[in-house]
């Protein structure tokens, strides 16, 4: 297959960056999205030219590293689906397709195709945690927790904090990322002690880096982990239950 | 086929010698080929100790805590410890000791701590709870943990890791990973190869991922408290040793390039292992042994490193450009069935083939344990039914996983709720549906059970200098368990390395780290910087990722599946070419002052095409059978491994020559193993 790559070229935060068209003519279907760029990258050195930096680790979809922007949707084309696990045999032979970093004030460019995303953590850092020391922890039958509350748990545990929603929303909001962790927590029973302070912390750190959440919807769109749309809601709903009560719990 | 029945050459007439023969895996090269001899490549040095409690194994957790010396809290903040590395057992050190009061300065490659490739890991945790009636106790998990190892891994060390398993879950449990439960509320669990009780907890096919989170949110917590310093995109390129004790890291901050010195009381190595090493591997791109190869330059032994670990349930390679081989949970042969036609090149689609025509393989050969044989037995029961060309697929490269009959027996939605994102990820990685046709599977290069040796403490051969997590080598011996290795990780970190490192710091109290103009400092500066240089210098015409597809390929083909001695001297001579060719060739684009993934991939194949010949000549040494560490000229008539206990009951611990040094062979050191509760026996899985 024959692809037209336009891809986005910046050297580091400070300065302008462009596109730049590059053509591979040996892509293959079932070839990933980044092993394209792999492809394309093994031939920019070939020929002397620096090759594109980007953003990718485990490859399997799960450490959250990589994420693109497709033709100006986050991660790539194949709904739900992180970068890594984009094929090629989404795109007909002879596409033009545009390859840019994840966009969103939140995230500066540090070089060509990859990212800050340091506002995350700092959203983490806030609270997104539980104050229990090594070794001080009951045993962990003692609590008993059903079936149905720990999957729920885990389908908002799931998120890899890679910041598509954040790309995909037209206001840069981090609600997705934010109310899947405070679900996450509030939802079972042994972090819960500290939902109304973690809330808060959260919150506010979130607004600090990040847009306000219009409801769009766009973030659960891209998401590849399958955080569900209410993740959103629980960001509103965990400060107003924090406001409420006035207490840490 | 005896090796010493060859004709002895030395390393530089070998590296004259053809290089491009390509033989299938496993099998022996070209009559004529060079062939060198243990002798010619390495040299016996003074054996080790491993400082292990005189007590008996069960007793040595015990009696080892008890003996540690203590730091008062006010005096912890006085200590600094660097920690390298944010997965499992990284910012369960880091955390831990930021809970304690000590000031830990924290390093990582990835841009959060989050990324580190614990993340990966799917199937689950390991834990010695034994709560069922399945007959689960601390002893069973020792004894399927050494006999596992193929009885080359540290007995005292597999009991410390079974006792503190069952404290690991609470607190894992405790900061907030949702393990699966049970519809009564309970902890729910699952069986693992090569055990026959239930003691895996999970959470569904992303335990690692959920492990990892809640460790690196816990380390985050610890941020916020001001007792963890984080340093994200820094890479460790040197250690600094004075005074015989390592004080201190040099670190590359990968997005300015700005290399610098961070001096401390004590340094944390959790850097995890080396199996990307042959490229097409299970591990995450970015990870690498630069952080345990630079270690181990400065004088920190290392263990055992032909025992790596071919992961049965891989995905094979379909195309030249797969950037690795994406695994598959080994939890997927608790209900799927493991086949290849009984017909050699039978081309039919799989549903074409009736019942007596397929080959179940491992049901056949290892009725008592089936499907859920040990990892090495699995893999290398696959590699030879693809060798005898009985391999599926376009390229004939593997086996099938079958899930009609578990979908027949537990109806379609339990097979799915077991397994939906590992079948979710085949069919996005393959574009195939695992409940229409079978998976494909190939053996996969994917754990290091060796890495830099340590003692008891988790202390490397450099006081100072500790280990945690894969980048060790301690409790795996030849072969790991699965789930064993997230258990082991999380055990160092949390529950390890905080009772042993303030051991090693309390009658330091009082002492400063290094200035830094110190001497040692200085010399490691100019060293990373040199060499960094040097890269980015070279006129060479070919990327780094060119030198490592090829070493990968030099190394399945070498020291793959199944080993001889004549490969594996063929590998050493390929290495060392592939390396003169390396340093004369590369072309490092870029600059050194950004961000330059180029040159992070270049110094790290650099490393690994040093350590790619100790690993052969490891292999090569161990005139023996065991575990992962298959030799063709050691096995039983069934084609099982072949130990030899009498010569072989041990840690080969090596050191690599100084650069100039008139005597470049290797130098083994050994520790002997002995095994006092679980007697050593012939492992049998029949």
């Amino acid at each position: 297959m024959k692809l037209t790559l336009d891809v986005w070229r910046q050297p580091d935060a400070a300065s302008p960056g462009a596109f730049e068209t590059y053509v591979v003519t040996d892509a293959t279907p079932e070839m990933t999205l980044l092993e394209l760029l792999d492809r394309l990258n093994d031939q920019l050195v070939a020929e002397g030219r620096e090759p594109v930096a980007f953003e990718s680790d485990c490859r399997e979809g799960i450490c959250g590293c990589c994420g693109v922007n497709v033709d100006g949707r986050p991660h790539g084309p194949e709904r739900g689906t992180p970068s890594c696990e984009q094929h090629v045999r989404s795109f007909a032979d002879g596409d033009r397709v545009v390859i840019e970093p994840l966009r969103s004030a939140a995230f500066p460019v540090v070089k060509d195709l990859v990212v800050d995303r340091s506002a995350l953590d700092r959203v983490i850092q806030a609270g997104g945690h539980v104050a229990v020391d090594a070794g001080t922890a009951p045993d962990a039958d003692v609590t008993t927790i059903d079936h149905r509350t720990a999957e729920m748990a885990l389908d908002f545990a799931a998120c890899i904090g890679c910041g598509a929603c954040v790309a995909a929303c037209p206001n840069g909001s981090a609600s997705l990322f934010t109310g899947a962790k405070l679900t996450h927590l509030a939802t079972l029973p042994q972090t819960r002690a500290e939902r109304g302070r973690r809330a808060v912390a959260m919150v506010d750190q979130m607004e600090h880096d990040f847009g306000p959440c219009s409801t769009y919807g766009e973030c659960a769109l891209v998401c590849p982990a399958g955080i569900p749309l209410s993740a959103i809601a629980a960001v509103g709903k965990e400060r107003m239950r924090a406001f409420l009560r006035g207490r840490a719990t | 086929m005896s090796r010493t029945d060859a004709p002895g050459t030395d390393g530089t007439d070998a590296m004259g010698s053809d290089m491009t023969g390509t033989t299938a895996p496993g099998t022996t090269t070209d009559a004529g080929a060079p062939t060198l001899t243990p002798e010619d490549v390495r040299r016996v040095g003074e054996p080790l100790d491993g400082r292990v409690p005189e007590v008996p194994a069960e007793q040595a957790w015990d009696d080892r805590r008890l003996h540690y010396d203590l730091v008062a809290p006010a005096n912890r903040r006085k200590f600094t410890v660097i920690v390298v590395g944010t997965g499992l057992a990284g910012s369960g050190a880091a955390a831990a000791l930021g809970e304690l009061g000590y000031q830990v300065e924290c390093f990582t490659i990835h841009d959060a701590p989050r990324r580190a490739h614990s993340v990966a890991a799917q199937g689950g945790i390991n834990a010695a709870r034994a709560r069922k009636v399945d007959n689960d106790s601390v002893h069973r998990f020792v004894k399927d943990t050494v006999k596992g190892g193929d009885f080359r891994g540290r007995e005292a060390d597999a009991y410390r890791l079974a006792q503190e398993s069952v404290r690991v879950i609470d607190h894992m449990n405790a900061i907030g990973a949702p393990f699966a439960r049970e519809y009564g509320g309970r902890l729910a669990t699952r069986s693992f190869g090569g055990v026959q009780v239930s003691r895996t907890y999970y959470t569904r096919g992303q335990t690692g991922q959920q492990l990892q989170v809640a460790g690196a949110n816990a380390l985050l917590r610890q941020v916020a408290r001001g007792t963890v310093t984080l340093h994200t995109r820094q890479e460790m390129l040197d250690l600094i040793v004075a005074d015989g004790r390592a004080q201190g890291i040099v670190v590359r901050d990968l997005v300015t390039g700005e290399v610098r010195a961070v001096t401390a009381h004590a340094v944390v190595l959790a850097t995890g292992g080396y199996g990307n090493i042959y490229c097409k591997s299970t591990l995450a791109k970015n990870s690498n042994a630069t952080a345990a190869w630079r270690a181990h330059r400065r004088g920190a032994h290392f263990a055992n490193p032909a025992f790596i670990q071919f992961h049965p349930t891989a995905l094979p390679l379909m195309s030249e450009w797969q950037s690795k081989t994406i695994l598959m949970s080994e939890s997927l042969r608790n209900d799927g069935r493991i086949w290849v036609p009984a017909r050699a090149g039978d081309d039919r689609a799989p549903a074409d083939i009736p019942e007596d025509e397929r080959d179940y393989y491992l049901e056949r050969r290892y009725p008592t344990y089936g499907n859920l044989t040990p990892r090495d037995v699995a893999s290398r029961a696959a590699r030879e039914r693809i060798d005898a060309g009985h391999g599926v697929g376009p390229l004939r490269n593997a086996v099938y996983l079958d899930f009609a009959d578990a979908v027949a027996r537990l109806g379609r939605e339990t097979v799915v709720s077991r397994y939906s994102n590992l079948f979710h990820m085949y069919e996005q990685a393959t574009g195939d549906d695992p409940l229409r046709t079978p998976m494909r599977i190939a053996p996969g290069a994917h754990f290091a059970m060796g890495g830099l040796w340590s003692d008891y403490d988790l202390m490397t051969s450099v006081p100072g200098l500790f280990v945690g997590g894969e980048v060790g080598w301690g409790y795996h011996g030849a072969n790991r368990l699965g789930a064993n290795s997230l258990l082991s990780a999380c055990v160092d970190g949390w529950f390890t390395l905080p009772y042993a490192v303030p051991g090693y710091l309390a009658p330091l109290l009082g002492s400063h780290v290094l200035p830094p103009d110190h001497e040692a400092v200085l010399d490691a500066l100019e060293a990373v910087r040199a060499r960094t240089q040097r890269l980015l210098r070279n006129d060479g015409t070919q990327g780094p990722d060119r030198f490592h597809r090829r070493l990968g390929e030099i190394l399945y083909r070498c020291a793959g599946v199944t080993r001889t001695p004549e490969g594996l001297a063929q590998g050493i001579a390929e290495i060392r070419a592939l390396r003169e060719e390396f340093w004369r060739d590369v072309r490092v684009l870029g600059e050194g002052s950004a961000l330059n993934q180029e040159l992070e991939r270049a110094g790290r194949v650099a490393d690994y095409l040093e350590m790619a010949e100790l690993l052969c000549v490891d292999g090569l040494d161990r005139d023996e059978s065991c575990g992962a560490h298959f030799r063709a000229d050691h096995q039983t008539p069934d084609g099982e491994a072949l130990r030899d206990d009498t010569t072989w009951c041990r840690v080969s611990a090596w050191e690599s020559p100084a650069p100039d040094a008139p005597d470049q062979r290797f130098v083994r050191h050994d520790e002997p193993l002995t095994f006092q509760a679980v007697p050593l026996q012939t492992r049998n899985y029949a």
